[in-house]
This record gives C-alpha cells, structure tokens and sequence, in this order.
C-alpha cells in the first residue's frame, strides 16, 4: 500500500531561518501519525507544505501518492486541514458552514447537506446545527473545524494543534472523534506540543526539533529508545525535596529532576529491579517522609528532553 | 528511519472526485461575506447610521457656509455623497481579507480542491453587493434631505451603474491593501488613504474654494474624475454647466481610471494572493 506522507530532503527558509532542514519523513497509511516537537521546530511548516500552502525550496514530497510540486490538485483533493485556529464563519450556522466546505470540495447542493448533517451527527453537534456558529463554545467549534475538514471525506487529515487551547474535557471529546475516524480508515497526521496527545492517539510518533527528524517509532519504541527506567520518589514535605535529591544524586545514575509544585523527584536509571531498593534505602536514609516510589517508563515528555540533549 | 508498524487497510475514497467549478466556489466564497457583512448588526446599524449621519451634517451643517454656481447645495452634495460611499463602504473588504487570511478562512480555502481565483473573485462580488446595498441607502437619505435629480432617467441610472463600477475598481484597492496588511488593525490604517481621495476632491465643496496647491492634486485625482461624471449625469447640462466640460468628458476619464485601477491592482492582488 502507498505511503500517506512520503518526504525527502525537503527544505524551507524563511529569510535566514531554516524552518525544514533537509527532513526525511513517511508516514504510512491507515494510522495516525503524530508530529511531537517545540515552537519553531518545524512542524506547522510541514503541515503546510505537506498541504500544498507553501513552496518547497528543496526536496521530494508525496502526498496519497501525488506530487506535490506536480499534482497540488490531487493532493488538494485527497487531504483536509484543520488548523490551529477554528476557520469556521462565525457569522454562518454549523449546517452552513460545513455546506460551504463541502461545495467548496466539489460536492452538488444536496450531497452536500447530507454530508454537512451526517458529519454535524457524528460529532454531537445536530443540536446546535441551526445556530450561529459565533455561539459556540471553544470546544464546539473546534470539533466544527474538524466537521469542516470531514465533510469532503478526505483520505488523509491534516490537524494542526487540534486541542490547543480547549479544557480537558473538550479535548478528551475531540480526541474520541478522532478515534472514531481513525477506524473509519482515515490516515491522520495531527502535529502537538503535548506528548500525552501523541501517547493517546498515535501509533506512529515523530519528533522534530529544528526542521530535522530526530526520532521515530511507536510510543513504546520511542521510550525504550531512550533506554532507561526512570525512578519517582513522592516526597509528603516540600522542605524534604532537596534531601530526597541529595539522595538520588548519590545513586549517580542520571540527571537528577525536581518538581516542586507536585512534590516529586526522579532520576533515570539502568533496567533491573536492584536500583529501587537502593533508591528507597538512599531515600529513608535522609531523613526524608516518602509518602510513595515507584520504578517506571519514561514519559514521552523525559523520551523528548533525553533526545534533544535537554533543552 | 522510520520504524516499521503494522498497517491497517484504509477504506480508500474513490479517486478522482469531481471538479469544483469556478462559478459555484465565487458564489460560495461571495455568500459567506455577505452573510458575515448582513449578520453583523454593528456593520449593518452603525455603518448606515453613520452615513446618514454624515449626509444630514454636511446638508445642514456646513452646507450654508458652501456656495456652489448654477445649483443647489443639496443637489450638489448627494451625488458627490454617493459616489464617495463606495469608498467609505468599500473599505470593508481591507479589513475583510485581512481577517480572512489571520483567521484560516483562507489556508482552508487553498487546501480545498476549488479553483484558487475563488477567493478574490468571491471578495469582489459580495462587496460589490454591499456596495450597492450601501450606495441604496446613501440615495433614499439624499431624496428625504431634498435631493432632485435633473437629469433624464436613463442618465440617472446610468449614473447608480457608474457608481457600482467605481465600487468596483476600489474594491481591488481595498482587497490589495488587505493582502498585505495581513491583519484587521493594519488594514484598517492603511484604509485612512481614502480621507484624502474623498475630502480633497470636488465631492462635498467645489474645488475652486481650495487654495491653489490643493487644487492641483484635487482636480486631478481619479475621484473628482468620478463625482463629477456623477453629477453631471444626474443633474444634467442644465445645472452641471459649471464644471466647463461635458458629462462624456467627465464619464471617459473616470471609466479609464476606474479600469486602470482594475488593471493594475487586480493582477497585483492575484500575485500577492497567490504568495501568501
């Protein structure tokens, strides 16, 4: 089966910034592919390209199959954006909105009310598609948009940063939604800063930083890639946390973190069970309250710092 | 480099869905900015209140310390009142397509398979329309305040279709200006060029009144051209004789800017456009 994203050495300057330094990138069909990078690392800048909205400088992208230096056309009719802002018309009701993408796509008036109907069901939102879109929540017209982008029945969505900005339950509801579109056998390619977003919805993760790749794989495969287990102490006291560092340093292992608001340290260490005990021991030795301690996987957010040396 | 991952079949659109035509996307792009324009009651309120508002001023404000030759006051003012409209009104679309480009509308418009002229073709047909809507309005308030054409009808309309087309031909100013704006508060400062086009024109007083350094760019620029083309087919020979030169003098010049401006500012547009 064709690849949905195929990229090689593509690069783009902007001025004197170089926002894809040679980037080699594929993206197989029928998963979700999530782009895991900082601000500036490059990833709506792929998103864009990969969307036929800017001019490569250098490098070979395909996209569904087509060319998109050749064919924007068939790329254009084969993937759906939504972007980091809600680009629905505030003036228009949910049903307009979503009738207007799908003419726009090339669908006739009444398939195109179909579309906009069934696509308003899918998301929850028939109740409200009578009303002004300038009405809704920030939580509706995100999953507007995403509507917008659906009703063309793409082959491959483009999500930019779909949940930034929304409270946790409206992200944990558009997430469901694509989900949901995900076994309806469309490929997605969603760009977040948030790496439980990637952990929960990609089984395929990228990590950019400075317009080049600089790891891939599952989730799990990207945290076994940095290799190491990571040990947690719970510390009951706030005034107790330097002693449990202390402690951990003396493990000398790993990088030694604190996070005061949750009261927590940690270190990464090797596998095998013996760096618990010794970290327990080194913890109770202190003088420290440790109310828990745990040995476990590093999270996609320790995965990123080890990977791009820290910063 | 990419870790290999089992794949599961995508249920695959049939390819090649159709063509989008360019009329049904202009007419998509055009419906969506006359509703943003006729569903926002502070554009629709504030933006007629406020020329009606300006008509009665001049009218009755500074309209006795204005004499004009050969008509009355009120007769003078009203087509000069409704030729500028269009560009009061007009300007709308500098912050429009300002907004259209911050907000997405336009990244999602260009992801779309419809053709990409849509855009700009859809922009100048709804502000067109509310043009006119605007254009309207400015002539009912000019009849209540006294306002009665001279000219024969069919000169008369021919002047409403001139004002359209002027409406026009500064739409792709106002739509070039909102390209490179890029957002609704710049848009709307570069739009303050159009004080000095319509004050220092022969729109509101005659440009003889001005001192003579004023008057050179006055009466050369491509609004008074256009007011006077207004005035002089809607108050007909009898009362335009003033201006010293025929209505087809007035209408030529003022067509060939009006084109001029569509020449140059449209291809413009269509080229900044299509770089964004």
């Amino acid at each position: 089966m064709a690849n949905a994203i195929e990229a090689r050495g593509l690069v783009k300057r902007f001025g004197r910034k170089v926002a894809l330094d040679n980037l080699d990138l594929v993206a197989e069909a029928g998963q979700v592919v999530a782009l895991l990078g900082p601000n500036g690392a490059g990833k709506t800048t792929f998103v864009r390209a990969v969307a036929t909205l800017l001019r490569l400088d250098a490098g070979e992208l395909r996209v569904e199959g087509h060319d998109a230096r050749r064919d924007p056309a068939g790329v254009r009719r084969a993937i759906a954006l939504a972007g980091q802002f809600a680009a629905v018309e505030p003036a228009m009701t949910g049903q307009e909105n979503l009738e207007m993408v799908a003419r726009l796509f090339g669908r006739g008036r009444r398939d195109a009310a179909c579309a906009a109907s069934s696509v308003l069901e899918q998301l929850g939102l028939s109740e409200v598609a009578g009303k002004l879109a300038r009405t809704y929540s920030g939580g509706m017209r995100r999953k507007l948009d995403l509507g917008a982008s659906l009703v063309g029945s793409p082959q491959l969505l483009l999500l930019d940063e779909p949940t930034t900005g929304l409270d946790p339950r409206s992200r944990t509801e558009l997430w469901d939604a694509i989900r949901a579109l995900v076994r309806g056998g469309t490929d997605i390619l969603l760009t977040t800063q948030y790496m439980d977003e990637a952990d929960q919805l990609a089984s395929q993760v990228v990590i950019l930083d400075e317009g080049r790749l600089i790891a891939a794989g599952t989730p799990a495969n990207l945290k076994s890639q940095a290799g190491e287990r990571v040990i947690e102490v719970h510390a009951r006291f706030q005034e107790d946390l330097p002693l449990v560092a202390a402690a951990l340093e003396r493990l000398d292992h790993g990088a030694v973190r604190i996070d005061e608001p949750a009261r927590r340290v940690s270190v990464p260490v090797g596998a095998g069970g013996q760096w618990l005990s010794a970290a327990l021991q080194a913890a109770e030795a202190s003088g420290a309250h440790v109310d828990d301690i745990s040995l476990r996987q590093p999270s996609l957010d320790e995965v990123f710092l080890a990977l791009t040396g820290g910063k | 480099m990419t870790a290999a991952i089992a794949t599961v079949p995508a249920s695959r659109r049939a390819p090649g869905s159709p063509r989008v035509s360019f009329l049904v996307s202009t007419l998509q792009v055009a419906r969506r900015a006359l509703l943003r324009y006729f569903r926002t009651p502070q554009l629709v309120v504030v933006g007629s209140v406020q020329g009606a508002l300006f008509l009665l001023i001049f009218r009755y404000v500074f309209g006795g310390a204005v004499s004009v030759h050969g008509t009355s006051y009120v007769n003078f003012l009203v087509p000069g009142f409704a030729m500028t409209g269009v560009l009061f009104t007009g300007q709308g679309a500098a912050t429009g397509v300002a907004e259209d480009l911050s907000e997405g509308f336009v990244d999602r418009l260009r992801s779309l398979p419809a053709p990409r002229a849509c855009f700009l073709s859809g922009r100048a047909v709804a502000d067109t329309i509310w043009n006119s809507y605007g254009l309207f309005l400015a002539v009912a308030v000019g009849f209540a305040v006294g306002f009665r054409p001279k000219g024969s009808v069919p000169a008369d309309i021919a002047a409403l279709g001139l004002c359209v087309l002027y409406g026009f031909a500064f739409e792709w100013l106002f739509i070039a200006l909102g390209l490179v704006a890029g957002n609704a508060q710049a848009a709307q400062g570069m739009a303050l060029l159009i004080f000095p086009l319509t004050f220092v024109s022969s729109a509101y007083v005659p440009v003889a009144s001005m001192p003579g350094w004023l008057q050179a760019f006055a009466m050369h620029q491509p609004v008074t051209y256009m007011v006077d083309a207004v005035r002089a087919l809607a108050l007909g020979a009898g009362e335009a004789s003033y201006t010293g030169h025929s209505a087809s003098y007035f209408v030529g010049w003022s067509v060939v800017w009006a084109l001029g401006t569509v020449a140059v500012l449209g291809p413009i547009s269509a080229a900044r456009y299509n770089r964004a």
